[in-house]
């Protein structure tokens, strides 16, 4: 067993649609040690999602595992059939939806849809199941909870039904949380609340969380380490100082400086980034970011770089610079 | 600059919601607001989703019909409950244009680029042929940032950012004083969204546009306004120059407001204690009675509960309405 909780090495998915093969993974490695906060950011169809979902198996058909290995907790996950993946789903591995609105269940009551996690994964009666509903919505700060059990998804509010999903989420004190944009549909004050609410139980509980956003403010507060993911790939890793304060490649860069600030003191032009994100069905020979890249060279265009080491964490995936580690000017990045 | 473009008192847009005669009962989407915009600024205008913010919007170019108020262009009084004024809209749509938030949704698929932004042309007959209005449809694409050949695709054959492009070439069209910007951006990725917000900005830099720029998203708002109001539950709760707004907020909610959004900085954001308010949004339906705000605010008294508070002005160009506004 390794010293890692979550152990992706080389992972590449494909989906197979109508259209063409789309290679939403290309070579994705991902570390996640007990207890550790990762965020992973990136824009719509970087491929962020699908890394956190092919660790629970819910990328079958039209999705297809190409090569690389995952492991979690022990557990081989490439090579798990769907009967052992219902055994760790909702149980060591959980996952809370982007939108609370369509997640629930709108037929069932909020009690059964708690319960039943707990029915099916822990040896508990129905009457255990119930009283541990109710501990898990007290936990994720719901008021009354047992009148809330007793109610549909339609009479909360969104906020309300995200801590429902939550509480559903750590039924069974999952090891890895996979949480997929889960304040992106709330409002700011709510998302604020949200927020608060899991780095406390992540304290109390003591499990991972696998953070995916678009949003550089929401992992700049919550997380240890991000991985930065354009067209299927991770282009940079490192821990939150590395990426904020150091970053080296030119789209962690350029992500950066293109999000207003709210506590600008004076009145800055945003640097965009100039184009639009690939498109993965045909994607480019060489590194995905080059047709955007302001500092695009013509080897990047024809070949992929390596990887480039900064320390035991940061690294990028940049032709810039793997050239500056090699001219050994570190600092030129 | 000092022209006041657009000036709207006591609006008021009530929506019904069932009910008969004396049980009739009524969503209150927004509730005696006033504000004006100066000619060549950006007014922001923030809030969390069912605060009447597109509401207001919209009810100002009187895309809905005004329950109550008055709405003042260009000194041109275009609509007054009072005096009963309601003017044709016709010549002004010409002046005023909005963008909406969905670019997915606000385009026709069935129509190409060229017949989207040409519409309004025939519309306001702003050409006299076709090679004329062909002309008109290429300037405005081409200051958007796209190009003739655009002109002949269909809306699915283009990402997000550049529907949304499509979307202020459409409203750039007639030539407008002043548009309304319904969440432009919200729909966009992030490295696209500077994209846009840069555009809005050249163009009226360029154009002299007047914006109402309506978003949640209260770092954009701040990027691109000169001013700002904050709106809760159909109510303005404060409005001021948008760096004293964000530096020296007097209203309880403006600084949970601030205080809620991540900031994208990680030394900041560990030591930023967040005021994290309790509870949600109370339903429009049925609002608290006096202030609204106070269900969920940390100094509300009795008072709150009994009293409305005021719109006033305490200092030069800032409002508020609180009775213990916060020094």
């Amino acid at each position: 067993m390794s010293e890692y909780l979550v152990d992706i090495n080389h992972e590449k998915l494909s989906f197979f649609t109508p259209a063409g093969e789309v290679k939403a993974l290309n070579d994705v490695s991902i570390h996640v040690k007990q207890g550790e906060v990762l965020g992973i950011v990136g824009e719509s169809g970087s491929g962020k999602s699908v890394t956190a979902y092919s660790l629970m198996g819910l990328t079958a058909h039209p999705g297809k595992l190409m090569g690389g290995t995952l492991e979690f907790n022990g557990h081989e996950i490439h090579n798990m059939s769907e009967k052992e993946f219902r055994k760790i789903r909702g149980n060591e591995i959980s996952i809370i939806f982007q939108d609370p609105m369509t997640s629930l269940n709108p037929v069932y009551s909020i009690g059964n849809q708690i319960e039943e996690v707990i029915l099916l994964h822990t040896g508990k009666n129905k009457k255990e199941a119930h009283e541990r509903a109710v501990e898990l919505l007290t936990l994720v700060g719901i008021n009354e909870p047992e009148k809330r059990l007793k109610q549909y998804p339609h009479e909360l509010s969104g906020g309300m039904r995200q801590r429902v999903m939550i509480a559903i989420a750590l039924a069974c004190e999952p090891k890895l949380l996979i949480a997929d944009e889960p304040t992106t549909a709330l409002d700011v004050t709510i998302q604020a609340q949200i927020l608060e609410l899991m780095m406390e139980l992540k304290e109390k509980l003591g499990m991972a969380i696998i953070m995916i956003t678009h949003d550089l403010g929401v992992v700049a507060s919550m997380c240890e380490k991000i991985a930065v993911m354009y067209g299927g790939r991770i282009v940079e890793y490192g821990t939150t100082d590395d990426i904020f304060y150091n970053p080296k490649h030119e789209y962690t860069k350029g992500l950066l400086k293109s999000i207003p600030r709210l506590d600008a003191e004076v009145h800055e032009r945003l640097v965009p980034i100039e184009g639009t994100p690939i498109d993965l069905l045909n994607p480019p020979k060489g590194c995905p970011f080059a047709p955007r890249c302001s500092r695009c060279m013509k080897i990047c265009l024809k070949e992929m770089p390596p990887v480039t080491t900064f320390s035991d964490v940061h690294y990028t995936q940049c032709w810039m610079n793997q050239k500056a580690q090699m001219e050994g000017g570190e600092n030129l990045g | 600059m000092d022209k006041k473009l657009i000036q709207v008192e006591h609006l008021k847009q009530y929506f019904p919601a069932g009910g008969y005669g004396k049980n009739k009962r009524y969503v209150k989407a927004v509730d005696d607001v006033s504000f004006f915009v100066k000619k060549g600024e950006t007014l922001g205008l923030v809030g969390e989703s069912g605060c009447g913010k597109t509401t207001t919007g919209r009810t100002l170019l009187r895309l809905y019909e005004p329950t109550a108020g008055k709405i003042i262009y260009d000194d041109q009084v275009i609509f007054d409950s009072e005096k009963k004024i309601k003017v044709d809209m016709l010549p002004y749509r010409k002046k005023m244009q909005i963008v909406f938030q969905d670019p997915y949704a606000s385009l026709d698929p069935r129509m190409t680029i060229g017949d989207i932004v040409g519409e309004a042309i025939d519309i306001h007959k702003l050409a006299t042929n076709k090679k004329e209005r062909y002309d008109i449809i290429i300037e405005m694409l081409r200051r958007v940032g796209l190009n003739s050949e655009h002109a002949n695709r269909y809306p699915h054959e283009f990402s997000g950012g550049q529907r949304q492009r499509v979307g202020i070439a459409r409203a750039l069209a007639v030539n407008p004083e002043f548009i309304v910007c319904d969440e432009p951006i919200s729909a966009l990725d992030v490295s696209i969204q500077a994209q846009v917000i840069n555009m809005f900005e050249d163009l009226q830099a360029e154009l002299g546009l007047t914006y109402l720029f309506i978003a949640h998203d209260l770092s954009a708002v701040k990027h691109i306004s000169n001013r700002i109001g904050v709106m809760y539950l159909g109510k303005m709760v404060e409005l001021a120059d948008s760096h004293e707004l964000i530096t020296h907020s007097l209203h309880p909610y403006t600084r949970s407001l601030i205080s809620a959004i991540p900031i994208a900085d990680p030394k900041i954001a560990r030591e930023n204690k967040r005021i994290v308010l309790e509870g949600d949004v109370p339903s429009p339906l049925n609002p608290p009675t006096g202030c609204r705000f106070r269900t969920r605010c940390p100094y509300a008294t009795a008072e709150c509960a009994e009293k409305e508070p005021e719109w006033r002005e305490v200092s030069a160009g800032h409002y508020v309405a609180c009775h213990h506004y916060l020094q």
